[in-house]
């Protein structure tokens, strides 16, 4: 069974390919600008930044195929850093544990928010505002308004900052077992294909006697936790959690994932569109900071490439 | 008898927000240690009229079952081209007030094509000019600061002489010359027909492209409204991405609290802007009594949640369990 380039070139989405071609654009044009754009050093540094945002997108991905979406990502990037954080500031066990920790928080998190979606039926978007406010208030309330002084593990700061095999960096083994076993879950498993089943049409997924609630409120944990863990290596990354240290990544995890092909009312969309989401985003902010442009063009331009982006290739079909 | 019961169902929401809104304001006026007096209700309410006309924006776009992430953007940046523009002779200022609603008006057409003609979902496409408003924003004011003709900024924020706080009479006005004529315009009831079903609506031969693109640049031109506002009120610009997220998501928690259904097609402004009355006074309530302002962002959120987890209360009446999945 040989597969040719066509018969390849029919199974990828045009999105995704859309997706890998314009990070080709962009680091033609970064060469441009610095020849060190397309050395090893500085794409497995992007690599390793887009690990963090990978996490995330992995988890909005989950959600956003079912149909819903999950705006509690700041905080809960937060929770997940601060929590660790915490943690390890209770002796040797706390430390050990730290990691776990901080993830089961965010997974907590996730639980109410999927709670709420699935059984209660509220719609997701405000929910989960709902969740991004409450988990603000609870680490508000813990760092009594002050940044306390909370160092990560030494643990997390090697997954990610370390770089142990082949000067590649940890974090991007993470993002790898991480991606690895969600492109597993959602192609192999019972549970991925109720995902689809559920984001294409919520009653015949029901009537076929899928548990559809059920598996709602398992995705949102595991969005909540994948944010949670993405918290916790950026605590390690900067050796420490503080307030909002999540705000930069709401925008960044939706687009990653619509750019990527996933269509954003769910049921469709593929882990490879995702991860070439991320990396288009990453690279995109990587350009934006080389080329010296300052915050407020930096917003413009990052919005508009956005949109503009969209409009080639992520419209809806005309009939409604 | 009839024309009543309906008129109760369809109010219901903005009824449940206005009493809610009365009994609340009526406690924070009881224990607040001035009492019930001039400059209470004024404080009270320039706070509201800013979360209400930005929740009125997004009302608009929600009765069209879209969702608007960019309000609070667009509310700060007519906040910061305000603060640069409302300034100097009466001619200079109203040139100011005209270009900031202006600039609203843009950026709302900006997403309503992006939306209608681009075919972009409303809620990433706002997200993403939600950055670019921000972006422009930062750019006009790159630090806080600036100033506001302080005649009409005074004028506007103060009372009347009975008392009454002269930013409800702008919100008064705004709803008579802004909302009302709208709701009883034909694009008005179309808006109203896409949020119940689009489909049916297209079929009905109405004109949807026109009447969502009037929902967004209505939308746009009351964030700018509430921006206008806060100048006068703080007196100063500030491009701030925590304000322009914590109007976003206040408007559409008031948005929520005050009947509007996020599948669109039921509510109105009006219950929007007692949505944000409550809420504004649920902040005042925590202060009142003495509680640690540490704990009110916790408390928003609860009270959010609790709002919403109330709604799903109708759950208990479906007698058909695939009704549970729309």
């Amino acid at each position: 069974m040989t597969m040719t380039l066509s018969s390849f070139f029919a199974r990828v989405d045009k999105p995704v390919l859309a997706a890998f071609g314009c990070i080709i654009v962009l680091l033609l044009v970064g060469s441009l600008y610095s020849s060190s754009f397309l050395s090893p050093e500085y794409l497995l540094q992007q690599l390793q930044v887009a690990s963090f945002l990978g996490l995330i997108a992995t988890g909005m991905m989950l959600v956003v195929l079912l149909g819903q979406i999950d705006l509690s990502v700041p905080w809960v990037v937060t929770v997940g850093g601060m929590m660790s954080t915490a943690a390890a500031g209770w002796g040797p066990l706390g430390e050990a544990l730290a990691i776990p920790f901080g993830i089961t928080c965010g997974m907590f998190m996730g639980l109410i928010s999927g709670f709420g979606v699935a059984y209660l039926r509220v719609p997701s978007m405000i929910f989960t505002l709902g969740m991004n406010a409450v988990a603000q208030g609870l680490m508000v309330l813990r760092t009594g308004g002050f940044a306390p002084q909370d160092h990560s593990t030494d643990t997390m700061h090697f997954l990610a900052t370390g770089r142990s095999i082949l000067n590649i960096p940890n974090a991007l083994f993470v993002w790898i077992a991480v991606g690895a076993a969600t492109i597993f879950l959602l192609g192999r498993t019972t549970f991925g294909r109720t995902v689809y089943a559920i984001g294409n049409k919520e009653r015949a997924a029901y009537l076929s006697g899928l548990p559809t609630q059920r598996v709602i409120m398992l995705a949102f944990m595991a969005s909540g936790g994948l944010s949670a863990f993405a918290g916790v290596l950026l605590a390690g990354y900067s050796t420490k959690a503080y307030q909002s240290m999540g705000d930069p990544y709401l925008l960044p995890a939706v687009a990653a994932v619509v750019l990527g092909g996933t269509n954003i009312l769910g049921g469709r969309g593929s882990y490879i569109g995702t991860i070439a989401g991320v990396i288009l985003i990453t690279l995109l902010q990587s350009i934006l900071s080389v080329m010296q442009i300052d915050e407020a063009g930096r917003q413009l331009i990052y919005g508009a490439v956005i949109i503009g982006m969209l409009l080639i290739y992520g419209r809806q079909k005309k009939v409604s | 008898m009839g024309d009543f019961r309906y008129w109760l169902a369809e109010n219901k929401g903005t009824l449940l927000a206005v009493a809610v809104f009365v009994i609340m304001f009526g406690i924070y006026t009881g224990n607040h240690t001035a009492g019930f007096s001039g400059m209470v209700v004024t404080t009270a309410a320039n706070k509201g009229v800013l979360l209400a006309l930005v929740a009125m924006a997004q009302t608009l776009v929600v009765l069209t079952a879209g969702i608007d992430l960019s309000v609070g953007m667009v509310f700060v940046l007519a906040n910061c081209l305000a603060s640069q523009l409302v300034v100097g002779s009466a001619l200079e200022t109203t040139f100011g007030v005209v270009v900031v609603l202006l600039a609203g008006v843009i950026c709302g057409a900006l997403n309503g094509i992006i939306v209608i003609y681009g075919r972009l979902q409303p809620i990433v496409t706002t997200l993403a000019t939600g950055a670019m408003f921000y972006g422009i924003a930062l750019w006009l004011r790159p630090i806080p600061g600036g100033d506001v003709n302080s005649d009409l900024a005074d004028a506007l924020t103060e009372q009347l002489p009975g008392g009454i706080p002269t930013s409800l009479v702008v919100l008064l006005g705004i709803v008579l010359v802004v909302w009302i004529p709208l709701r009883r315009s034909e694009v008005g009831r179309a808006i109203y027909a896409i949020g119940s079903s689009e489909p049916a609506a297209y079929m009905s031969g109405v004109n949807i492209d026109r009447a969502r693109l009037t929902a967004y640049i209505v939308s746009g031109l009351l964030s700018a409204c509430g921006g206008l506002m806060l100048t006068f009120i703080t007196y100063s610009g500030e491009a701030s991405a925590t304000i322009g997220g914590s109007y976003t998501l206040n408007s559409i928690a008031a948005v929520v609290i005050g009947g509007v259904s996020l599948f669109g097609g039921a509510g109105s402004a009006i219950g929007a802007i007692f949505g944000a009355f409550v809420l504004r006074t649920i902040g005042d309530l925590l202060f009142v009594f003495d509680f640690d302002p540490l704990w009110q962002p916790l408390f928003q959120g609860v009270i959010l949640l609790g709002a919403v987890t109330l709604g799903s209360l109708r759950l208990l009446r479906i007698k058909n369990r695939l009704d549970l999945f729309g």
